[in-house]
């Protein structure tokens, strides 16, 4: 093996050499009108921004990226991951920044050490959708736990992603909420993104839970309707789907760009990309609601929830 | 897919919602890094196999069984492993590998080298004895024994090395792992290659774009083939 490796090694700085030079060859064809002397000292540099697939299926981050790039004269690699896979990248120092929506396990990223710089970055909302002739009777239930609950009382089928995404565990936070343990042949999980879910839950005439944009984005290619709607359209504010952005700490991985990071993070954050991301539209609808941009102080976007000066170790 | 298709594919490839570019660049995303893979596969393994083929030693039917057992190594795992290597918490970390084109030629030379070694071994064991024997009686030395084997052999070579490459082209697991299926956002491909982006439109229930992906990589492999096929008979000169 080491033989192997050592061998790797040589051959890999060939390869390394004649790929640079393809993507120089691909860079002066993508973006000659683009200065050269005048740009920051981060140009040419490369982002690796890992997110979850919620996010990128929508198509929001290329529609919002090309800005980014073009301003920075810096190419932004994003790697569609589950929310737990996307913090476990940048927790092993292979990400320089993180776009994802599980609170929960954004503090604990946080709490130790991994990320900094936490910023609410923009929301949309959880929505249960099933078959249109709804088996369960779910329809216009107010509350997500009891339709979860009548979903398992009649055991129909649910897709649950099972992948440690953002949208799983809100899923599992939900059926904890409703005092069901979710499992026998009805509770199917896909281990898949949520674009698949969705496809499987159409081919199954099964309920499952969605992010809004995602949903909507996809509305076309399935079959299946907003049963329980989400805080946005009135409905109970545990179907929230905040969002958030950090940088990866670059104390305890020396290798990762922060500095890149930062900007990547001031920019999604300024006013004027906070407007082009609520001017997203798919089919004609809104997919994102920006939240970084407010006249009043929220503390605790930059904190774990419930953190405390008094309450933190000594 | 029947040939009658293709009219009615032709103009759905025209309006497809592909950006410029996009389709171009995954190709070449995809020839680069699984030809690089199996070329240096190749070089390897090529090597080996006479090296293997030639000698005899104890322990030599133990070292055939692991090949052939590498030949079934699941490319998740050979992804997996590849990861840890490459991260930047493994031993390759220094290197800044992950996520990129080189982190996938790494995982498909660990998965294209077991099938070419394997029917390279079994090519060249398939070689008659006298052919060597007859090279060394006329004065040859053990090199030139070796390459009128490999001349004997090439078709076996040849269906190895195609092997190999159908193995690291078609595969999805490993290279999604340690490439982690990115492009630009102008849609120009830095690491997504037409398998990912297959599993990508298949994931947004866009089946008709990953169909059409699909069918694009079916007819790389099969011109790949015609190639290798070719350069075959045509012999290999030396």
């Amino acid at each position: 093996m080491t033989i192997h490796r050592r061998r790797f090694v040589a051959a890999l700085g060939a390869g390394a050499v004649a790929s640079t030079a393809g993507c120089a060859r691909l860079g002066l064809g993508g973006e000659s009108g683009a200065g050269s002397d005048d740009r920051p000292a981060v140009a040419g540099e490369e982002l690796t921004l890992t997110t979850t697939t919620s996010t990128y299926d929508t198509g929001l981050l290329d529609e919002i990226h090309t800005d980014f790039e073009d301003l920075y004269g810096v190419t932004v690699d994003a790697v569609a991951q589950g929310t737990g896979a996307a913090l476990e990248s940048a927790r092993n120092g292979d990400a320089d920044a993180v776009m994802v929506h599980a609170r929960g396990l954004e503090d604990e990223f946080l709490r130790n050490g991994y990320g900094v710089n936490r910023r609410d970055l923009m929301f949309n909302d959880f929505v249960i959708v099933g078959p249109e002739s709804d088996p369960a009777g779910i329809r216009g239930t107010g509350s997500a736990t009891d339709a979860l609950a009548a979903i398992a009382e009649a055991g129909e089928t649910f897709v649950s992603r099972g992948d440690n995404s953002g949208t799983h565990a809100k899923e599992l936070t939900l059926w904890e909420a409703a005092g069901t343990e979710p499992g026998g042949d009805w509770y199917q999980e896909t281990g898949t993104g949520m674009g698949e879910a969705l496809n499987a839950a159409t081919q199954q005439g099964a309920y499952t839970l969605s992010d809004r944009g995602t949903f909507i984005s996809q509305r076309s290619e399935i079959d299946l309707a907003i049963l329980v709607q989400g805080p946005i359209e009135g409905g109970p504010e545990i179907l929230a789907n905040p969002y958030g952005v950090m940088a990866a700490n670059p104390g305890v991985h020396d290798g990762v760009n922060y500095d890149l990071a930062m900007a990547y993070i001031g920019w999604i954050t300024s006013p004027g990309v906070q407007e082009s991301i609520s001017g997203y539209e798919v089919n004609g609808e809104q997919l994102f609601f920006p939240e970084a941009v407010s006249e009043d102080p929220n503390f605790g976007q930059y904190v774990p929830e419930g953190w405390s000066s008094d309450s933190a170790d000594e | 897919m029947s040939l009658a298709a293709i009219p009615e594919l032709a103009p759905a490839l025209l309006d497809l919602p592909f950006r410029e570019g996009y389709v171009r660049s995954i190709v070449f995303v995809s020839l680069y890094v699984s030809v690089t893979a199996v070329a240096l596969s190749t070089l390897f393994s090529v090597p080996v196999a006479v090296a293997i083929g030639f000698a005899d030693f104890p322990g030599k039917g133990f070292v055939k069984s692991v090949v052939n057992t590498g030949m079934g190594f699941p490319s998740v795992v050979v992804g997996l492993i590849v990861l840890f290597a490459v991260s930047n918490q493994g031993p390759l970390g220094s290197l800044d590998l992950v996520f990129t084109r080189e982190a996938m030629i790494m995982s498909q030379f660990v998965l294209a080298t077991p099938p070419i070694t394997a029917i390279t071994l079994a090519a060249v064991s398939g070689v008659d004895e006298g052919v060597r024997d007859a090279a060394r009686a006329l004065g040859g030395t053990r090199l030139d024994a070796a390459l009128v084997v490999l001349k004997e052999a090439r078709y076996g070579i040849a269906t190895a090395i195609l092997a190999g490459f159908g193995r690291a082209v078609s595969e999805v697991g490993s290279v999604l792992i340690v490439g982690g299926n990115i492009t630009s956002a102008d849609g120009i491909s830095k690491t997504r290659t037409l398998t990912t982006a297959i599993q990508l439109e298949a994931r947004q229930g866009q089946y008709e774009t990953a169909m059409i992906l699909g069918a694009v990589l079916v007819a790389l492999v099969l011109t790949v083939n015609a190639v290798v096929v070719h350069f075959g008979d045509s012999g290999v000169t030396r």
